[in-house]
């Protein structure tokens, strides 16, 4: 490469340093080396990998070497009632966590706020933020204390005198689904907050001097004026949402008898558990195509001036 | 009729506030009962009044093995994985901010389709890869890794702070003679401090907190970092000292909720996070 070229601004004339071709690209693309190199290296490579050995037998102990078995680990997969019984529970835990839970709650912490008195709304941001920047072993400790037999639901329960229940036994999907939405709604709660404030205050006013009421507002002026948002924060609270490990390894390690086994969970037993490095890639490459084509439809919705 | 509208604010006002308490009530009871539990010496999993406070939670779990060597591996690892980030962020951002190339718009577009990728799902391969090529195990594989990982996100913020620094500045520079390197170096990160700072402490609550790439990337239990570590107070402890893992819970979340009120106003009376969530 040209990175020794002496001092290559002296040479050309100020008034147009920006220009778009010429011999001096190189030089001036070399600061992207350091990270792209990176990128490809450890998630290029990976990604590329994984792309390799979903189509082996890779196992973790007792082979030299792999051998090429095709599509048999995407036929098991799809014949593998605890994949599918995966893949039915991560699109529960979804569904239930990301796009009912965390999205409606943050768009309703969002509208409330604009409504209330500093104070409270302060007091509310802090605690549902704080929620959210907990470490997610953390948040997986505090949950499952909340969610446990003991644990301060039951006493709520107790105290209400509704019958309580062994939260994590009887309804593990349901209990880690109100984990993700106690630790992932600030974060709609935020977008939405920026939203709503780009709203003109004229529009909204004008609506209530034309007689509509509060959820008429909200359906035909405000929902649809933050469509965009919309579209871009579930995008993202889905891919998030299917990436969640932690926060369930915690609570239940996907049990009991793999009823709160969401698809990464799935993926980790069957590659070290089972020791089916092959298989559990497999696995790994559907998740990966499902994120990525969430990831275009974000990005056409961002349909960003990059 | 002014009256009726203010007092229709004011019912409305009562009423919002009366909502928000209720979801920040509700929110709070996990938050409260590590705190109070951190101080009981008697806790369980229930939030309830502590019998008696005590430090004796803490003095115990302030001990080497049990914290400290564990959040001196956080902040190894962290801080290793953040510094690096930050420095191939910020000169990644540079010509993408500053020059205007064929190149540009397919990078961005890879980067910004990289940042929404679920990383969960490649830490398999990753696993075996890492094997493969002897990084397993080690803290500067990890590094990388949780380096490459965090990239995607820091560059776009990166440039798109570096964006709001004027070009005009630079281009003084240039006339006297700096090369583009000493420009960056002077001129454009100085004028953008605040942004590097958004990206540093990002990159590293961040990393701070994942628990799956080190629990899959390291096996020796000395390297472990606090958020896998804090997972044996469950496995390998038998019974479970509620408290000491509540005390434990608040020494490893303190300093990244520090971090974070620290660039709370920055990233956003709207968390504009450079314009990835913009719609």
């Amino acid at each position: 490469m040209t990175a020794t070229a002496p001092h290559p601004r002296l040479t050309k004339a100020p008034t147009d340093p920006h220009r778009a071709r010429g011999p001096r690209l190189p030089v001036r693309l070399l600061p992207l080396a350091p990270a792209v190199v990176l990128l490809l290296l450890f998630l290029a490579g990976p990604i590329a990998y994984c792309g390799y050995i979903a189509f082996t037998d890779l196992q973790l102990t007792g082979q030299a070497q792999e051998s090429f078995v095709g599509l048999d680990n995407f036929t098991r997969a799809f014949g593998d009632e605890e994949f599918l019984n995966a893949v039915w529970l991560t699109l529960v835990f979804t569904v239930l966590s990301s796009l009912i839970g965390q999205n409606t709650l943050g768009l309703a912490l969002a509208a409330l706020m604009r409504r209330a008195s500093k104070p409270v709304r302060t007091l509310t941001g802090g605690i549902v933020v704080t929620a959210w920047v907990l470490p997610e072993v953390v948040a997986g400790f505090l949950l499952y204390a909340f969610f446990r037999r003991e644990g301060t639901l039951n006493a709520i329960l107790d105290w209400l005198h509704l019958p309580s229940q062994n939260w994590l036994f009887t309804l593990p999907i349901l209990a880690v689904s109100f984990a993700n939405v106690w630790r992932g709604t600030a974060f709609s709660m935020l977008v939405y907050s920026a939203a709503l404030n780009e709203i003109p205050k004229e529009i909204t006013e004008a609506a209530e001097v034309d007689g509509a009421g509060g959820w008429r507002r909200m359906w035909h002026v405000t929902l649809p004026m933050i469509r965009r948002s919309i579209g871009t924060n579930l995008m993202l609270n889905t891919l998030q949402t299917l990436s969640v490990f932690g926060l369930i390894w915690v609570m239940t390690r996907g049990g009991p008898g793999g009823r709160s086994q969401t698809l990464p969970l799935f993926m980790y037993e069957q590659a070290f558990q089972n020791s089916l490095i092959g298989y559990g890639t497999a696995v790994a490459l559907l998740l990966l195509l499902v994120g990525s084509l969430f990831s275009l439809v974000y990005l056409r919705l961002l349909r960003t001036e990059v | 009729m002014a009256l009726t509208l203010a007092s229709r604010r004011t019912t409305r006002r009562l009423a919002a506030d009366a909502g928000l308490l209720v979801v920040a009530a509700a929110f709070v009871l996990p938050l409260a009962w590590v705190v109070l539990s951190a101080l009981d010496p008697a806790a369980n999993l229930r939030v309830k009044t502590p019998d008696g406070l005590t430090l004796d939670n803490f003095d115990a779990i302030l001990t080497p093995e049990i914290t400290f060597t564990p959040l001196l591996n956080s902040l190894v690892l962290c801080g290793g994985a953040t510094l690096l980030t930050v420095v191939c962020a910020a000169l990644a951002a540079y010509p993408l901010s500053r020059f205007r190339s064929r190149f540009n718009r397919p990078f961005l577009l890879t980067i910004l389709f990289a940042t929404s990728l679920p990383i969960t799902a490649i830490m398999v391969p990753v696993y075996a890869l890492f094997v493969r090529v002897d990084l397993i195990d080690t803290v500067q594989g990890t590094i990388f890794f949780f380096t490459a990982s965090q990239l995607p996100f820091a560059i776009w913020l990166m440039k798109n702070f570096m964006d709001g620094v004027p070009k005009e500045l630079e281009e003084a520079a240039w006339t006297d003679g700096a090369s583009s390197l000493q420009s960056l170096l002077r001129i454009v990160l100085p004028l953008m401090g605040p942004g590097v700072a958004v990206v540093t402490v990002f990159s590293f609550v961040m990393m701070w907190g994942n628990f799956f790439v080190p629990f899959m990337l390291l096996l020796t239990p000395d390297q472990m970092p606090a958020s896998v570590s804090v997972n044996d107070f469950f496995g390998n402890r038998g019974m479970v000292a509620y408290g000491q893992l509540a005390a434990f819970s608040l020494v490893y979340s303190t300093p990244v909720i520090l971090l974070y009120v620290l660039i709370a106003r920055r990233l956003g009376g709207g968390f504009a996070l450079g314009g990835a969530v913009k719609g």
